[in-house]
């Protein structure tokens, strides 16, 4: 993935995850309707993602998360297992973390979402974000958004202070490289700077 | 995932008007979302049932209400849950993750689906999925399956941590249809497999939970929910233990007693109970209880060590409990 192709990995990966998701859907659908069921609707959802009202239609399958990635394009937020089980998916929904793997955009009617994207002002980073990369939180980073938007989480409830109750609160977020203890350290610095 | 309807009931009496078979009610969708994408629920009709108004946690005259969307965390975090029924918040507070218990319901944490990985894995038969099938897990993976309760036919546990709290403190679960409302004791709510494992709960077609009672209990102020499992956090229980005592003295007046990661549906151990009451408050009198919670269990092959764990939790949520003043 080199950039002498003119062309960023985002964009690679951007481009090439839209065309397997129409290679995926095509032969989803057929096999859908194929037995005699009732049809779906699509539903008129408006929601509010990192602060720009967003009017959507959408099928009632269809989770937060791959509205967020496929039709949004806000890839920041990652499909880890796709079952509620890792935590890579995490965002907040109206201030409080959730996995949006497991909700359906359609009940997101008024809701308003943030992401990673939404985290940074302009240019400054959140001081979780700015926490992470101080304490080597990360190796390969595919749970890295779901880990601050879930520690952001943790810091505004507020009441984690030591590092095992960090833990405690931060255990549905799984790190496949085992970043822990710099995950820890970063919340620590975070909570601390903020207090 | 299939394709179904989804509407969005505004009231109680529309979202029970049309008990349609093949109709599932969507609370936090933490189990129900998850086994729609396995296709291992299949749903013609999914009512979101998050605009309707079973909220609020208060006292009334037949004890505490929690109304059955209230979210896992903010039953948690309740404070007079957390005063008169510590072991509740704390069995709350060791269920899945800060994320899922922002999303989960207690209607829905009441009617969650057993995680035994045959019945979530739609290549493979299952007699609680697909009636008739036949049971992989009595001979094949089931370390984590249950030693009480079990048929022929099934052998999964009941996953709830707040099942086995609240079956301990006598709640019931109040349940609206369109014949009108009715009161169960949760004790007698969830089924024994029996030959009809499908068959999982005393919820009759489109029948909704509306809220969950809790009866008042002065001595449940003092009450533990001791959790075992293969890691520290976010885990389903190998074993876990709810207890309350009332004390007289030195001497155990009252106990309320029951286990989780053990049965096929929350477990209540009245012989237990009966075993502590008049004893002295001593860890002897503990160990000798707890030898009547696995009276008749049945092992299978990888969980043969389920009998001695359990009556070690049940021992150490009551030592745990003497710690309390
Ligand atoms: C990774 C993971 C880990 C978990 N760990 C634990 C754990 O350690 N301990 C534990 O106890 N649980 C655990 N859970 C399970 C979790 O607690 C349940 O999934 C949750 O409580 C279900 O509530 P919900 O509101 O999301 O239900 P939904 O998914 O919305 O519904 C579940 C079922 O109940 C029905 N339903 C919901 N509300 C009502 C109602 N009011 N009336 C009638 N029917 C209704 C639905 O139709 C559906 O069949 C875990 C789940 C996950 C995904
Ligand atoms: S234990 Fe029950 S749920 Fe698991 S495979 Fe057997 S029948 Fe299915
Ligand atoms: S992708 Fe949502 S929890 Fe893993
Ligand atoms: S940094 Fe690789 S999974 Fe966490």
């Amino acid at each position: 993935m080199t950039e002498s192709y003119g062309i960023s990995r985002r964009e690679l990966l951007g481009r090439s995850g839209t065309v397997a998701a129409v290679a995926a859907t095509v032969p989803l659908a057929v096999a859908d309707t194929a037995p005699a069921r009732a049809t779906t609707g699509e539903v008129g959802v408006r929601m509010t993602v990192n602060g720009s009202v967003t009017p959507l239609t959408v099928d009632p399958r269809e989770t937060l998360l791959d509205v967020l990635r496929e039709r949004l394009h806000l890839t920041g937020t990652k499909k880890g297992c796709d079952r509620g089980q890792c935590g890579a998916c995490t965002v907040h929904v109206d201030g409080e973390r959730v996995v949006s793997c497991l909700t359906l955009a359609a009940t997101l009617g008024g809701s308003r979402v943030t992401t990673i994207e939404g985290l940074a002002r302009g240019d400054r980073l959140h001081p979780l974000q700015q926490a992470f990369i101080d304490h080597d939180g990360f190796q390969c980073g595919f749970c890295t958004s779901g880990q601050i938007m879930s520690a952001a989480a943790v810091l505004a409830d507020g009441r984690a202070r030591t590092d095992d109750e960090v833990r405690e609160q931060m255990s549905g977020n799984l790190c496949r490289c085992g970043a822990y203890p710099g995950i820890v350290a970063a919340i620590q610095q975070a909570r601390k700077e903020a207090s | 995932m299939r394709e179904f309807r989804f509407e969005r009931p505004g009231t109680v009496a529309d979202a029970v008007r049309r008990p349609a078979p093949g109709t599932a009610f969507l609370a936090g969708g933490t189990t129900l979302v998850d086994l729609m994408k396995l296709e291992v629920m299949t749903p013609a009709r999914v009512l979101d049932i998050n605009r309707l108004p079973l909220r609020g946690i208060d006292q009334t005259r037949d004890g505490l209400r929690i109304g059955a969307l209230e979210r896992m965390r903010d039953v948690a975090a309740h404070d007079l849950v957390r005063r008169r029924y510590p072991m509740l918040a704390q069995a709350l507070e060791a269920s899945a993750s800060g994320q899922l218990r922002n999303m989960a319901s207690i209607g829905g944490n009441l009617l969650q689906r057993t995680r035994c990985g045959y019945f979530r894995d739609v290549s493979v038969p299952c007699n609680k999925r697909a009636p008739g099938s036949g049971c992989p897990a009595i001979e094949g993976e089931n370390r984590m399956h249950a030693v009480l309760g079990a048929s022929d036919a099934c052998v999964a546990t009941h996953p709830s941590d707040l099942a086995v709290a609240l079956v301990a403190l006598d709640a019931t679960v109040r349940l609206r249809s369109r014949a009108g409302t009715r009161d169960v004791a949760l004790r007698d709510f969830h089924l024994l497999p029996g030959t009809t494992p499908e068959r999982e709960h005393d919820l009759r077609p489109g029948e909704l939970v509306t809220d969950v009672i809790v009866p008042d209990l002065g001595w449940a102020s003092r009450s533990v929910y001791v959790k075992i499992r293969d890691r520290q956090s976010y885990e389903f229980a190998l074993a876990s233990a709810a207890v309350a005592v009332r004390r007289d003295g030195d001497t155990i007046a009252e106990a309320r007693v029951a286990v989780g990661g053990m049965g096929t549906r929350p477990w209540r151990l009245p012989a237990v109970e009966a075993a502590l009451a008049g004893r002295p408050a001593a860890e002897a009198s503990y160990t000798a209880a707890a030898e009547h919670a696995t009276d008749g269990v049945r092992p299978l092959r990888h969980n043969a060590f389920k009998p001695a764990l359990m009556r070690r939790t049940l021992v150490r949520a009551l030592l745990e409990l003497e710690r309390i003043r």
